[in-house]
């Protein structure tokens, strides 16, 4: 293994990251904090209890994994994007690395990144509303693995994406609506029977559902079909990230 | 002019075949690069290069020639792992370089012909992330002495986009050398910079040969192979039509102009010199003798027999000798640089 080259990349990413402080971590973390405020404690005060728990609580799970989700693809897609964008991805192609090891550094990253990100988000949340976290081994696991299989996707599509145009859609046209109706702001048993069936073909209610059981021991569907719809992400992203490298698409000619 | 042009060719196969013959005998482990047989064919059909056989001996300047798309970049990013071949066979130091691409890439270094570089990266952070993706444990005080001997110490805090076009091409070299490499591939590395830096340059690649590094260089600066390159490799619409030692080349291609001013204008040329090919000015009073340089002794002795025999009288001597970019231009048919 390159272990010196893994390190490189992850610190050089990390790098970025320290740039890009207000972009990457401040504006999230101000835009769930007005999520906080708006949806939980000014709204959420006259609005019932969801699955008995109070609606403030009840969002920030929801709200967690839906900024986890976004920046996960947005910081991986980023990295590996600009350095195809700049191209000096030539360096990459070109140094003694295995397609393991430049993925281990990219998105080990971003996982790092969207993991400080959603504990930050957390410890703000429990500013505003009061918070008990039932299972935090679970907790963890859920945003680590959720992390990384996101981090995996906005690597390829950081690949995939030929302009910066591309590289927002999935974020912004893709996972926020997914994130939005699959649970963030409420549970599914509160839709209509037909619109509960539509929303079990919605992968991302799974996470939700698995992150908030997490907290509060109750969730839309069990913990274990949460737990398999990451994996089916996770093997999933692995696999074309893998297809990627033995195809070299977009990458090599 | 077709009975020129083949006649041409004919002599730099036999002139190829002769290098490949004398690659060939070389022991593998003098070799820094072997390529054999090794064909590019892009998606879209364009063939890049074909049937490329070359041998790059350890320690010397080897110079890439050819007009812009003939191919010189694509062999170097195929070797760099940039490019996937389509067929053939490229070895660095005895290693595949697809089966030991570590082994290869380890050992190799590419100045790219583009200014590429991460404009809000330092350039301290840029050299570091290069060594360290090259498998080398951290090293401050060799990648300080890299940049000052590339004059960038006093810019390692600086942005990339804040240094000056010269000073991105010289982090360009100095991200190659960050990991030590044996083998140094400078794709167009003075294109774009003014003298002073390509002089620097060239000091530094011949500094880089005299530590045993091999260094392949792809330029269209003509001058910058004559004055660099202990052998030069001429490739044109993806075909290598020549490999052969600098200076041989230049013997063997080049020719001499010698050119004498009369003390009398001539109305007609003699026919003593008109035999052997001599041209008369237009004012009567140059005689121009063009030979080659392989034969310069009988050439020059043919001249002055003439000269002797029709009983001119010479006021003054010129001669000159056909440079690379000549030979090039005879081989190519093009000028250095010009599209394919």
């Amino acid at each position: 293994m390159n272990w010196y080259g893994i390190r490189a990349i992850y610190l050089y990413e990390m790098g970025r990251t320290r740039r890009t402080l207000l972009q990457g971590i401040v504006s999230p973390v101000i835009t769930t904090s007005l999520y906080f405020v708006v949806f939980g404690a000014a709204i959420g005060s006259r609005i019932d209890e969801i699955q008995g728990i109070s609606y403030g609580a009840f969002l920030v799970p929801g709200l967690i994994m839906f900024m986890v989700l976004t920046q996960s693809v947005s910081y991986a897609s980023f990295g590996i994007f600009f350095q195809r964008f700049s191209g000096t991805i030539y360096e990459l192609l070109s140094a003694p690395m295995s397609a393991l090891e430049i993925v281990l550094g990219h998105v080990g990253a971003a996982a790092s990144k969207s993991f400080v990100l959603g504990c930050i988000i957390l410890a703000t949340a429990s500013f505003f509303v009061p918070l008990e976290i039932q299972h935090p081994g679970w907790m963890l696991i859920f945003l680590l693995l959720t992390c990384i299989t996101f981090s995996l996707l906005g690597f390829i599509i950081g690949i995939w994406a030929d302009g910066f145009d591309k590289l927002q859609f999935v974020p912004l046209l893709l996972i926020t609506p997914l994130a939005f109706l699959g649970g963030t702001f409420y549970a599914i048993e509160m839709l209509p029977p037909f619109w509960q069936t539509v929303t079990l073909f919605n992968p991302v209610l799974y996470l939700i559902s698995g992150f908030r059981w997490s907290f509060y021991g109750v969730g839309d569907v069990s913990l274990w079909a949460s737990l398999g719809m990451i994996a089916v992400f996770l093997g999933l992203a692995l696999l074309l990230v893998w297809w990627i490298f033995s195809t070299g698409y977009r990458l090599k000619d | 002019m077709s009975r020129e042009r083949n006649s041409v060719r004919r002599q730099r196969d036999a002139l190829s075949e002769a290098d490949e013959a004398a690659g060939g005998m070389a022991a593998p482990d003098t070799l820094a690069v072997e390529i054999r047989q090794l064909n590019k064919r892009y998606g879209d059909g364009f063939v890049a290069l074909r049937d490329i056989n070359l041998t790059i001996r350890r320690g010397e300047i080897f110079g890439l020639l050819g007009p812009n798309g003939a191919g010189k970049t694509t062999l170097i990013n195929i070797i760099c792992g940039i490019v996937i071949p389509s067929g053939g066979v490229a070895l660095v130091s005895g290693f595949d370089i697809q089966r030991d691409y570590r082994e290869t890439r380890r050992r190799i270094g590419l100045v790219p012909q583009e200014l590429t570089n991460e404009a809000f990266e330092t350039v301290w952070a840029t050299l570091s992330y290069s060594r360290g993706l090259y498998g080398k444990a951290p090293d401050p005080g060799y990648l300080e002495q890299l940049l000052r001997d590339l004059s960038l110490w006093d810019k390692r805090h600086k942005r990339m986009m804040s240094l000056s076009g010269g000073m991105k091409r010289r982090v360009l070299i100095a991200k190659a050398l960050s990991h030590e490499p044996e083998i140094l591939f400078l794709d167009e590395p003075t294109a774009g910079v003014d003298v002073d830096l390509r002089r620097d340059m060239w000091q530094l690649v011949r500094g880089l040969r005299a530590r045993g590094v091999t260094v392949i260089l792809t330029t269209h600066y003509i001058e910058e192979a004559e004055e660099m390159a202990d052998r030069i490799g001429v490739i044109r619409d993806g075909e290598l039509i020549l490999v052969q030692d600098k200076h041989e080349l230049m013997r063997s291609l080049g020719s001499k102009l010698v050119t004498l001013e009369l003390a009398e204008p001539l109305a007609r040329l003699p026919a003593a010199l008109e035999q052997i090919g001599v041209e008369l000015g237009a004012d009567g009073r140059e005689l121009r003798y063009r030979f080659s340089t392989e034969n310069a002794r009988a050439g020059v002795d043919a001249l002055l027999r003439a000269v002797q025999q029709a009983g001119l009288t010479v006021r003054d001597v010129h001669t000159s000798e056909s440079s690379l970019e000549q030979i090039f231009v005879r081989l190519v048919g093009r000028q250095p640089g010009a599209g394919a």
